[in-house]
């Protein structure tokens, strides 16, 4: 029995493992970066502003700042502050009440955000904010002033300072961009630990299915070599055990068949002896019997025919022991097909009763002392359980197709419940009648012969009724046989 | 009626066979081993020897192949099919013929007329005629090469006479087994390719230009001819 391959269904083992190391390998190389990435990026950031605070913290503390002071001298602390603003430099904006100073050319900034000036407002310490304007990061940062750093009286005058962070940004980009193009070549890395761990699992799967498919081919001494402790190794070795097991009792039934077979072709053997003697003798009983008392007369014609039905039977339970014992041997020989048919026709006395349809030429290695039989047997049964007309048609093969030899009658037909077991042995198509003319055994002679040529025979029903043969035999022929002879 | 000569160690098929034979008229030597039988020959004078294959002591093989050193007697088998092995060897031994037991006296007796027949067939051309080194005499049944006369068994004469009747006919190897083993068209055509291998030898027959025999030639495929020389 063949189960349909789900091959094209589903992605092979190999693929799906690979698959799957690909996958486990992406989403590290991905987390690690995420989380580098993540961690990296703060770091670099909270660096730069902590370090920006702090300086601009110090700057504002060593500048002095005179109260009440005006636009310009707040716009001059601003410059000055904003020279100090290394190594990155950023923008310095005051507000003092009203005034609004800066070191550029505007006086407020759009960066600084009313919330940093409510945080600035309220912490004494300053206060910060990122902010992302048009793509471009800034860092602003809120001090207000103390009149000293003693006491917490501000001055009113608060220091705002807009640093750009692209150069982080740049840096940060950097980082992003090494880990995209470190985790390309790390999947691609990935990929050969995934052939080879593919390749460890699968060799051992491809193993047993070769094993299993050399067991279903019948070689059962098929073993794998167990490796390793894994479970594909446990696998291999319940294979194994399992194998074993099979050949173990396949070779008892064998056993046990040969056993079987060895005794039927014995006790033929055994018969034919005391048949020989028989047999050589019955035409001496049937001529006497005449002169015997009837009682007498009958018993003796009585022995003489079944000792020949007898016979019949041993020779051909000797004839399927050979086909058992696979000793039957084809002696081929290239012969007319048609003319082989005629013969076994006349040598049986039916050429009267049989329709032939035998072209001329049709040539083929077979055995005729084989086909003889085969023949007789489908012609001899037609005449017996069919009714006459019995057709035999000879077909050559179409090109390198097989010869058909087709025997029909116009019987009553097989019971389509008989068809499938008409070739068995003693098989008997009428229950009732349990002894027929034959030895029960005809048709499965029929059917080795026909097999040892290497050809098929089948039964069915014609489509007007009555029982058709069919034998198919390769039409084998020499291939040096010179077509002109051939013709 | 001709005289047998039966070997055959079975008693039933012995007593059989030859009750059988007795009552068709022949008149019946009946032997129980090889050495029995060929100790007989010089004092029965047989026409023909009813030869089992399977004899203990000295097997049938071996007592063909002691009378064919001496005699060119009329040698048919008795064999079991299935000794299909054997068979091949008593024919190569130089046997005529071989019946398969179990057998009816009626076909038994056939095929001792068949045998014994070939050797009073009907003769329609007197002289010998020749052939290449080859002079066949059909009237005094003799074959003779390069003056040396042939020591032929009746199945080798027959078929080289058949042979030569129609040079370079092909004849099939059903044909021939037939014409010359008065045997079915289906019979076994292994007999015809012995008795072919057993011919050629005697004859000498491998002085062909490339080794291939030159009086009994192999068509391969249909069967066999007679030349042309």
């Amino acid at each position: 029995m063949r189960f349909p391959r789900r091959r094209a269904l589903r992605p092979g083992l190999r693929t799906r493992l690979i698959a799957a190391f690909l996958l486990v390998a992406a989403i590290s190389a991905v987390t690690t970066a995420a989380l580098t990435y993540q961690s990296a990026r703060s770091a670099i950031l909270k660096q730069a502003q902590d370090q920006a605070i702090e300086q601009f913290r110090e700057q504002i503390g060593t500048e002095y700042f005179a109260l009440p002071t005006s636009t310009a001298a707040l716009q001059n602390a601003c410059r000055t502050l904003a020279r100090a603003g290394k190594p990155h430099p950023w923008f310095v904006f005051a507000e003092y009440g009203t005034l609004r100073a800066s070191s550029t050319n505007r006086p407020t900034s759009t960066v600084i955000t009313d919330e940093l000036r409510r945080r600035t407002h309220a912490n004494a310490h300053g206060s910060f904010q990122r902010v992302i304007q048009d793509g471009t990061p800034y860092l602003t940062i809120g001090m207000p002033v103390m009149f000293d750093s003693f006491t917490d009286q501000r001055s009113g005058v608060y220091l705002y300072a807009v640093m750009d962070l692209t150069t982080e940004g740049v840096t940060i980009q950097a980082m992003v961009t090494a880990a995209k193009n470190g985790a390309l070549p790390a999947l691609a890395i990935a990929v050969v630990p995934a052939l080879l761990a593919a390749r460890s699992v699968l060799r051992p799967v491809r193993d047993l299915r070769r094993a299993a498919s050399s067991m279903g081919k019948g070689r059962l001494d098929t073993r794998i070599e167990v490796k390793g402790s894994d479970e594909l190794a446990d696998l291999a070795w319940t294979f194994n055990e399992s194998a074993e097991e099979l050949e173990r009792s396949v070779e008892e039934l064998q056993k046990a068949e040969a056993r079987a077979r060895r005794f039927a072709s014995d006790v033929s053997h055994e018969l034919r002896t005391p048949l020989a003697g028989m047999l050589a003798v019955t035409e001496v009983l049937d001529e006497d019997a005449d002169g015997l008392d009837p009682d007498t007369a009958r018993a003796v014609r009585l022995i003489s025919a079944e000792t020949g039905k007898l016979a019949t039977l041993v020779e051909d339970l000797m004839e399927i022991s050979r086909f058992d014992a696979k000793a039957a041997e084809l002696n081929a020989d290239e012969v007319d097909v048609g003319e082989t048919i005629r013969k076994t026709l006349q040598r049986r006395h039916w050429q009267d009763r049989v329709i032939t349809q035998l072209p001329d030429g049709v040539r083929a290695m077979i055995d005729p002392r084989r086909f003889d039989i085969v023949v007789a047997n489908l012609v001899g049964n037609a005449l017996r359980h069919g009714s006459e007309p019995v057709t035999v048609r000879l077909r050559p093969g179409a090109g390198d197709g097989p010869l058909v030899v087709e025997v029909a009658d116009r019987g009553p037909g097989i019971d389509a419940a008989v068809l499938p077991h008409i070739f068995d042995r003693f098989f008997k198509a009428d229950a009732a009648r349990t002894r027929s003319a034959g030895s029960g055994l005809g048709l499965a002679i029929t059917l080795e012969n026909v097999r040892l040529h290497g050809g098929t025979v089948r039964a069915a029903n014609g489509p007007e009724g009555g029982a058709v043969f069919t034998v198919e035999l390769p039409a084998g022929v020499l291939g040096d046989a010179p077509v002109e002879a051939a013709r | 009626m001709p005289r047998v000569l039966l070997i055959e160690d079975d008693p039933s098929v012995r007593e059989g066979v030859e009750l059988g034979l007795r009552r068709r008229g022949h008149e019946v030597l009946a032997a129980g081993t090889g050495e029995a039988g060929l100790a007989s020959l010089k004092s029965f004078h047989p026409d023909l020897v009813l030869l089992d294959l399977m004899l203990p002591g000295m097997n049938g093989v071996q007592v063909c192949r002691k009378v064919r050193e001496t005699s060119q007697l009329p040698i048919i088998m008795l064999t079991a099919r299935g000794d299909d092995f054997d068979v091949v060897i008593g024919l190569e031994a130089g046997a005529d013929d071989y019946i398969v037991k179990p057998a009816r006296t009626e076909v038994i007796e056939a095929r001792i007329r068949a045998v014994l027949r070939r050797l009073a067939d009907p003769v329609t051309r007197s002289g010998p005629e020749f052939h290449g080194e080859l002079a066949l005499d059909r009237a005094g049944l003799t074959a003779a090469r390069n003056g040396e006369r042939l020591a032929l068994a009746p199945s080798e004469l027959k078929l080289l006479l058949h042979l030569a009747a129609s040079p370079e006919q092909v004849f099939s190897r059903q044909q021939l087994l037939e014409s010359v083993w008065e045997h079915s068209y289906h019979g076994d055509a292994r007999l015809v390719d012995a008795c072919v291998r057993r011919l050629r030898q005697k004859l000498g027959d491998t002085a062909g230009p490339d080794g291939a025999p030159r009086y009994i030639q192999t068509v391969r495929g249909f069967g066999y001819r007679f030349g042309p020389l």
